[in-house]
């Protein structure tokens, strides 16, 4: 175990060192910065946009920005989990940095756990920060809060570790900028696939729908993502809620236990995945 | 007794290309071998399959009696690659902290400041690896090898960035190590290090060894010079141990001996030698 965490120490120590981390931080408070204004405005002027009967626009609204929120957080914690792992395996190996470490009397399989715990010790505060963060600016400039609270933050820095999970399995094979390049294609895939699903929703299509949900239990980082927005509406019922659910943000697809199941599920294959790969890798 | 190190058969291909075919090597216990070949000869191969980062095609590598790359061989051996580098946020005592842990060593603070002290890094404990030169980063990648004083030490060209003194602060760190008992594989091109530290070379070409032993055996005689009232004769099958003789005839045929050489070839003319055109 202090093996472990000696690893995970410093991956976590790395993390904190490298530029992307700032770059990232600088990006954070810009996103948040905007998401007041944008809170500002919105709640300001609502007031004074006549809703159609049966819509409550403060619910409407609240719901719709912090489902937009959810989508950044999301975004965010994707591009700070990639540039953690994208080269933990072939890229560090290439610039010398990991032979030193793989030589010592530690099990291949333990070296990329930790540096998946490393990735996922800084990620998730993250996500839990900023996803924290945005639901205080909403709630304070607009009054409506999320329907849970909880859940939906958890499910969204679990998105995040499976994104962190498939660019460590990716970083065994490819070099780290076309891991980069893939997983970041990956992720863009999953985003397209939970859209195809709300559209499918909206249009009653079965075929749409039943894709969508295949491509979100192949990946299932947007099925997390959709069951958080889900999540957040649980409370929203009437024709707001049904509008919602109609929107990009409104979580159409709710993923339930058997998602969150098959989310750690899903993180013990690909972690074996990758460890059997890379115990057969030459460095 | 078993062998730091044993090899044998080892074979090792990526794709079409023989990197090792069929390496028989010994390292004994406290003994300092060099491994000398031109690039591509399969040394740094070698040195991987050792240290566990490569898989052997057929053939087996031990350490200390144990399969190579297993959890208990690497606990006994320390290693420095050809190509590596340390983050550069770390200290040298930091990064020497993390190896200790990774190694499960108990040496502390006293073990990282008699490495430092040992590698001439004593005065750099606190600087980080970003600022060190490339030849300080190499003397503590040596000192990173021994942590945990592993009985087996796998060096890959760890003097390829010092400069003359801190080549010297190796080799009398190898005759250091010779005189603890410390078996060592030094892979290196410098061919005066390897003759003036090893007790036995090994010549690699094309993933096979071309040539085994030590310096002196392998520093092959070459005939001897005698230097009469004639004028200099050389006999060319002759060895050292033919010289009285020789001269005995010499002055029984009334001749006057100014001089006698006997004539050897060095390290790098066995070496160059057994490479035969082979560029390094």
């Amino acid at each position: 175990m202090s093996l472990v965490l000696t690893i995970a120490g410093y991956g976590f120590r790395e993390a904190l060192r490298r530029k992307v981390f700032v770059v990232v931080l600088l990006l954070t408070a810009a996103f948040l910065a905007l998401y007041w204004l944008a809170n500002h405005y919105i709640f300001r002027d609502i007031a004074n946009v006549g809703a159609p009967a049966g819509i409550e626009p403060r619910p409407f609204a609240g719901a719709f920005i912090f489902g937009l929120a959810m989508f950044a957080t999301l975004f965010l914690g994707t591009v700070l989990a990639v540039f953690l792992t994208l080269g933990v395996v072939r890229g560090d190996a290439e610039r010398g940095l990991l032979q030193p470490l793989v030589v010592r009397p530690i099990g291949r399989a333990t070296l990329l756990g930790a540096r998946w715990l490393g990735a996922v010790a800084v990620c998730a505060p993250y996500v839990f920060a900023v996803y924290g963060a945005a639901m205080v600016i909403t709630g304070l400039t607009g009054h409506w809060w999320p329907g849970h609270i909880v859940v939906p933050g958890i499910e969204l820095a679990g998105g995040v570790a499976v994104i962190a999970a498939l660019s460590l399995f990716g970083s065994v094979f490819l070099t780290s900028t076309a891991n980069g390049i893939a997983v970041f294609m990956i992720f863009g895939a999953g985003l397209v696939a939970g859209l195809l699903g709300e559209i499918g929703h909206a249009l009653n299509s079965h075929t749409l729908s039943h894709a969508a949900r295949v491509a979100a239990w192949a990946i299932p980082f947007e099925a997390l993502y959709q069951d958080g927005l889900h999540e957040i509406t649980a409370n929203t019922t009437g024709l707001t809620g049904l509008l919602l659910q109609l929107g990009p943000f409104g979580g159409a697809n709710a993923g339930g236990h058997w998602l969150r199941l098959w989310a750690v599920a899903y993180l013990l294959i690909i972690g074996a995945l990758a460890a059997l790969a890379f115990a057969r890798r030459d460095l | 007794m078993t062998a730091a190190l044993e090899v044998r058969g080892l074979e090792k291909r990526y794709g079409q290309v023989e990197a090792l075919a069929g390496v028989d090597l010994d390292v004994g216990e406290g003994e300092l071998v060099g491994l000398l070949g031109p690039n591509g000869a399969g040394k740094s191969t070698l040195v991987k399959i050792a240290c566990g980062l490569v898989r052997p095609t057929r053939g087996d590598a031990k350490i200390c009696g144990l399969s190579a790359g297993s959890h208990e061989a690497r606990r006994r051996l320390g290693y420095l690659a050809e190509l590596f580098r340390f983050p550069g946020w770390y200290s040298a005592d930091e990064l020497l902290d993390l190896h200790q842990r990774l190694a499960s060593s108990r040496g502390g603070a006293g073990e990282r400041t008699e490495l430092l002290e040992l590698v001439g890094l004593a005065e750099a404990r606190d600087r980080r690896v970003e600022q060190m030169s490339k030849g300080m980063q190499q003397r503590l990648g040596i000192a990173q090898a021994l942590v945990g004083s592993p009985p087996l030490l796998l060096l890959d060209e760890p003097t390829s960035a010092l400069d003359p003194v801190g080549r010297r602060t190796v080799r009398e760190l190898l005759e250091e190590l010779r005189r603890r008992g410390t078996s060592v594989l030094l892979n290196s091109h410098l061919l005066s290090e390897i003759e003036l530290v090893c007790d036995r070379v090994a010549i690699m070409l094309h993933g096979k060894l071309v040539a085994e032993g030590s310096p002196t055996e392998l520093a092959q005689a070459h005939g001897v010079e005698i230097e009469t009232d004639e004028g200099k004769r050389l006999f060319e099958k002759a060895t050292r141990e033919d010289t009285p003789r020789l001269v005995a005839e010499l002055i029984a045929a009334g001749r006057k001996v100014y001089g006698v050489r006997v004539l050897t070839s060095t390290l790098e003319e066995t070496y160059l030698e057994a490479v035969g055109e082979e560029s390094s």
